[in-house]
């Protein structure tokens, strides 16, 4: 633990006591640290999701930075109309799009695509808890091979969308993977993603207690062995260029065994041995790809 | 302030704290710290969903739902989470 990287973050927190979120949420961690680093001059912007539901019940809120409400499938449409307007009359107020893998992977997709098409200068911010959580934790696009929901009772038989795949086509100038059981890696990464002009992206794994069906006090847990075994690897991408993070380096030289993050949660309570075998074979693909783009010249 | 009443017409919410009522009545089990074994390094706070723990650890009861993260993740395991009686 880097403790001198504790004192460097700051301790105004944006978000006053207390959301209804759920205890033990990740997503409110992640989000804590998000506006950490980006400070009170921005303005959120939120399709439905978790972080849309629990911002408090009408008229109130708990959020003291300015959010705006939209459509599910419209955030980045949205963001990118902001982001104009304060482009047209000279304001530096920074627009972020904080959505929910569904907003993102699923619904959202057509608008983010044509928003970074655009390079709308605004950063889109994945928080991923790998299912339709607010809703009773429904199959999602990113929702893993074998994982249980409510929709998938048998375990997911598809693979998890590569969505960071599909942002990379677009070439932007800077994209990254985090996790909530990681606040200052993505303290560091919001911060920097901020630098940039144009549309940057972070994908943050969000552990999720209720869906993920384990006890709360586990949120910080499951998100490092997610990270240890390789099923999330934690990286950023600056103009093409690949930089892999301590953590997941780590985890490439010597991986925690996939069993030990898997039986921690519930969602993968019974998963057969072939489909374990197969998210072995994907993790030492993804690791794979990495060596080859890192000894890219 | 005309623009603000425009918003207003638009559904506006208003940030206060509490919004969500007292978010302390969700709670089983209370963390207790002990401040023989706590060496200060500050995790639980780090790690709070909910920024419930102040830099001097004073744990804010009125809205700590009580998920037990400050006593999973306290390296020196000074944070006990009680069962409360209500």
């Amino acid at each position: 633990m880097e403790m001198d990287t504790i004192t460097e973050i700051p301790d105004d927190e944006y978000i006053l006591k207390c959301t209804s979120a759920c205890a033990g949420c990740g997503d409110s961690l992640t989000l804590r640290y998000v506006l950490k680093a980006a400070g009170p001059d921005i303005v959120l912007v939120m399709p439905a999701g978790c972080t849309a539901a629990f911002q408090g019940i009408y008229p109130k809120t708990a959020f003291t930075v300015p959010v705006v409400n939209i459509a599910f499938g419209a955030a980045a449409a949205c963001a990118s109309g902001i982001s104009r307007m304060f482009l047209a009359t000279g304001r530096t107020t920074k627009v972020i799009v904080y959505a929910g893998d569904g907003g993102t992977l699923d619904i959202g997709l057509q608008a983010l695509s044509g928003a970074f098409e655009r390079r709308t200068d605004f950063l889109y911010i994945c928080y991923d808890n790998e299912a339709y959580g607010n809703t009773g934790m429904q199959r999602s696009g990113a929702t893993p091979l074998g994982a249980k929901t409510t929709t998938t009772p048998a375990g997911k038989a598809e693979v998890k969308k590569d969505i960071d795949a599909i942002i990379a086509a677009h070439n932007p100038p800077y994209q990254a993977t985090a996790c909530a059981s990681y606040p200052q890696d993505l303290f560091r990464k919001v911060r920097k993603a901020l630098t940039f002009r144009g549309p940057t992206f972070i994908h943050v794994l969000s552990p999720c207690p209720p869906g993920w069906r384990y006890s709360s006090e586990k949120t910080i847990e499951v998100g490092r062995l997610a990270v240890k075994s390789g099923m999330w690897a934690l990286w950023e991408r600056e103009h093409g260029n690949l930089a892999i993070s301590a953590p997941t380096k780590a985890a490439m030289k010597k991986p925690v065994p996939l069993e030990e993050y898997l039986s921690v949660q519930g969602r993968f309570k019974g998963i057969d041995g072939t489909t374990v075998e197969q998210l072995k074979e994907q993790i030492r693909e993804t690791f794979h790809r990495f060596r080859e783009e890192e000894d890219r010249p | 302030m005309t623009g603000i009443q425009k918003h207003d017409q638009a559904a506006m919410s208003r940030p206060v704290e509490g919004s969500a009522g007292l978010t302390g009545s969700w709670r089983v089990f209370v963390p207790v710290v002990d401040n023989e074994k706590c060496n200060r390094c500050g995790i639980c706070s780090l790690y709070c969903p909910d920024a419930v723990i102040s830099r001097d650890r004073i744990i804010d009861l009125a809205y700590c739902k009580g998920c037990g993260i400050c006593a999973h993740e306290c390296p020196k395991k000074a944070i006990a989470m009680i069962r409360e009686e209500k």
